[in-house]
């Protein structure tokens, strides 16, 4: 987009670093105020969901009958709350904690593709990246727990420290097997590989469709949610980490749990149940491609996005569905479902997968084709791109990428 | 100054730098009210725990030396706040059995009826609460939902929530409201699928089961050497109920009554109702029996209050007159135990012994079911895990306001 203005205007070259930084301040600002807003909806359908399975009937008064305005109420009531802090906290690291779960939970947005063109940073490894950063946010919890100076906080920091990254190598893993299956680390590739009616999906594969299963169970614990919510389960550890946070960087802690929800939800989306293409192919319908005209390009993007983002909210639905309904498993059960049944059942589907991709190639036949072996060397490819492409800043980026990484 | 390793304030100063020590509560989510909990901690693991009490102490038994019977009534319902109705229950007796009052057969069905309606409340409490001890949010609020209705049946008969003072000594303050017999019987019939949908959410849930499994085994001669009763005691293999075996003043109450006293004998429950089998991860005293036998008392009450409605109906007569307020007690003393919800709940009454006669008693103590059941608490957590107290704790379903008194 940049890379347009600046040919389009004609900028002198001394000027660029200014297009590039009002470009990436534009998009980042559009990103976060989605992401907030996807936030904010969380949160009523959290209160809307939980009450429904409760017997009650949730916020109803704060924006009319269905409560929709109780999570700007909220964030409201949040912010005019009393700054706290404790005695003897370590005041630097307190104040800093939130913001780097923040930071963390909201940067992997930056290579998350909402339809095909829609990503504000086209990255060949966006798999890799996001998985990367996300796992960044368990810093600021483990911060906020040891400069709280309170022995509940320490308790949530040393549990989540355990608990969340011993579950990234099971949510890895499962990504590795999606990335096995489609040999490529982008994500656009990875759901326009799905592209087609619902039994396109990559859900097709009994191997990847287990898959999914531990994907859903290593996302739901990676993020703290009941079942798997020890860190912060309020009746062991009172509020574990977040015991002394309150008021703004309370929110923001509690921003971060939820985009770090919603984003693991679409990427289990795009990685699993075609992104952006439906259990209908409805845009090819509709005839809503580049063939028919740009105006019927973006319509077709702006489907494929709300598509991605309501199976996005349906996997936060079972999310909130699981929390609802379970009691909540001991830090040593936690530990063992992720050591004993979440690793060796992702190495299995790893395999498995293996295996399938394989011979639905023809390869138990002998007649691999010679499409495959490229695949294959486009992993290494996009390996070796990866070094170019997190480096540079993101509009930077794909200036800086060769072209064209699939195979020729 | 010199620092005596055995002062509790600086235990943590000691040479062994892995414990810690952790204060639960008195303000903690999940120790049941004020309950403090000092745990010396290793890591995850708890190597020591002391129970604190007496932040609810309101005086209860010096406040009874000073006023009549009957003004005391009230104080009884702060006792155990989650089943009022026994708790006035337990000192109208105690203060009949020194009088040699007998209430008319009317009011004693009354009695039984409104007494098993506040223990399916209090046990819907203890099994709701046990979930949010557990992090299950929702069946406590399913729980409460149901225990809003008992609520709303007693408030109705009463014009009380949660402290009633309707049963009084000599028999119960007033008579039913018309229509509240039906309204009752409706209550039981919409209440009868959701202690199903209980069992579904918490009894045989996988997670659950793992959790209070083998948690917090408490043999019987353990259970029974610390003084336990009630569930806790039940839930240990003993079958023990006072409303069998107590004394004639209270089991008369229940004479003619069929119910069975939920206690896993021989290896199995009384089964005349169909309940979710016992997982067999499950250690007879653990705090999934304690659990389970509340939840079939529940059915059992059910069948009491169905069994009180018809025997409401067919006698004769009517409720009787209740003690007049300055009737003076005579000389001696009279001590009952009645079986409350959490346990036996004793009230011992003593007139005064020189005889003065006056309508104050002399003497009023109070034994307290939940203080002999938390007691065992240190036994019951030595080696488990931080996670495992409130699930213990919350086993042992204890209420502060009848420990402290």
């Amino acid at each position: 987009m940049a890379d347009g203005l600046i040919q389009h205007f004609g900028v002198y070259p001394c000027w660029h670093w200014l297009v590039y930084l009002t470009v990436g301040l534009v998009q980042a600002g559009l990103l976060v105020a989605m992401v907030l807003l996807s936030v904010a909806v969380c949160n009523w359908m959290e209160r809307k969901v939980s009450a429904r399975i409760q017997d009650r009937l949730g916020p109803t008064r704060a924006g009319g009958r269905f409560g929709w305005l109780q999570s700007p109420a909220d964030g409201l009531k949040l912010l005019c709350k009393e700054d706290l802090m404790p005695a003897g906290a370590d005041r630097m690291l307190f104040r800093l904690a939130p913001y780097i779960s923040f930071c963390a939970a909201f940067a992997p947005y930056l290579a998350l593709p909402l339809a095909p063109g829609w990503v504000v940073q086209p990255l060949r490894t966006a798999v890799f990246f996001m998985l990367a950063v996300t796992g960044l946010e368990v810093f600021g919890v483990i911060l906020g727990g040891y400069a709280s100076h309170s022995k509940w906080a320490l308790y949530g920091a040393m549990r989540e420290a355990a608990q969340v990254v011993s579950y990234e190598i099971p949510l890895g893993l499962c990504v590795v097997t999606v990335v096995l299956a489609t040999g490529t680390m982008d994500l656009v590739q990875i759901a326009d590989a799905q592209q087609g009616w619902f039994w396109h999906w990559h859900l097709r594969n009994p191997f990847l469709f287990g898959t999914f299963w531990i994907y859903m169970t290593c996302a739901t614990a990676g993020t703290n949610r009941a079942p798997f919510d020890l860190p912060e389960a309020e009746s062991e550890l009172v509020a574990g980490f977040m015991t002394e946070y309150s008021g703004f960087r309370w929110l923001i802690f509690f921003m971060a749990e939820y985009t770090t929800m919603l984003l693991l939800s679409l990427l289990a989306a795009i990685l699993f149940a075609g992104g952006w293409n439906g259990p209908l192919p409805l845009a090819g319908w509709l005839g809503l491609s580049a063939d028919n005209g740009l105006l019927a390009a973006w319509l077709g993007d702006a489907l494929g996005a709300c598509n991605l983002l309501a199976k996005g909210f349906l996997g936060l639905t079972f999310m909130m569905w699981l929390r609802w309904t379970l009691p909540r498993l001991r830090i040593d059960q936690a530990m063992a479902t992720c050591l004993k049944y979440c690793v060796p059942l992702a190495c299995a589907m790893l395999v498995g997968t293996a295996l399938w991709t394989f011979g639905m190639r023809g390869g138990f036949s002998g007649k691999a084709e010679k499409e495959d072996r490229g695949a294959d060397n486009n992993v290494q490819v996009t390996i070796l791109n990866s070094q170019f492409a997190i480096l540079p800043g993101p509009a930077l980026a794909p200036r800086l990428m060769p072209e064209g990484g699939r195979n020729p | 100054m010199s620092i005596l390793p055995t002062e509790p304030e600086i235990v943590e100063l000691d040479l062994a730098s892995d414990e810690m020590l952790l204060n639960m509560g008195p303000q903690h989510p999940s120790t049941h009210g004020v309950l403090r909990v000092a745990l010396r901690t290793d890591g995850e693991v708890v190597t020591g725990l002391t129970p604190h009490i007496g932040y609810l102490h309101r005086c209860g038994e010096k406040i009874g030396e000073n006023l009549m019977p009957r003004q005391f009534l009230p104080y009884t319902d702060r006792l155990d706040y989650l089943a009022g109705m026994n708790m006035n229950l337990g000192w109208a007796l105690a203060v009949e059995k020194l009088l040699g009052m007998e209430p008319t057969e009317k009011a004693r069905h009354l009695r039984v009826l409104v007494c098993e309606l506040g223990r399916i409340a209090s046990h819907l409490v203890a099994a709701g609460g046990y979930g949010l001890d557990l992090g299950s949010f929702t069946p406590f609020m399913w729980a409460f939902r149901e225990r809003e209705k008992i609520l709303d049946l007693f408030e109705e008969l009463c014009g009380a929530r949660l402290t009633y003072s309707y049963i009084t000594v000599g028999g119960v303050t007033a008579d039913l409201p018309p229509g509240w017999l039906r309204r009752c019987a409706d209550f039981l019939r919409q209440f009868e699928p959701v202690i199903g949908e209980l069992h579904t959410l918490l009894t045989s849930n996988a997670i659950f089961i793992r959790r209070t499994a083998g948690i917090g085994v408490l043999g019987p001669e353990t259970a029974v050497d610390y003084g336990c009763t009630g569930p806790v005691l039940r839930g240990s293999g003993v079958a023990w109920d006072l409303r069998r075996q107590g004394e004639p003043i209270y089991t008369r109450m229940y004479d003619g009554y069929r119910f069975e006293i939920i206690a896993q004998v021989h290896g199995r429950y009384p089964e005349d109702e169909p309940y979710p089998a016992v997982p067999a991860e499950a250690v007879l005293g653990d705090s999934w029996h304690r659990y389970y036998v509340r939840m079939l008392e529940v059915v059992q009450s059910m069948k009491l209050v169905r069994q009180a409605i018809e025997r409401y109906g067919q006698a004769k007569g009517g409720i009787g007159e209740v003690l007049k307020p300055r009737h003076r007690l005579p000389k001696g003393a009279a001590y009952l135990e009645t079986e409350a919800p959490k346990g036996q709940m004793g009230f011992m009454v003593v007139g005064d012994p020189g005889g003065a006669l006056s309508p104050v008693p002399w003497r009023v103590r109070i034994r307290s079911s939940s203080f002999c059941n938390l007691s065992v608490l240190g036994e019951l957590c030595r080696g488990c895990l931080i996670a495992d107290v409130p699930a213990i704790v919350g086993s042992l379903d204890v209420v502060l306001g009848e420990i402290d008194r």
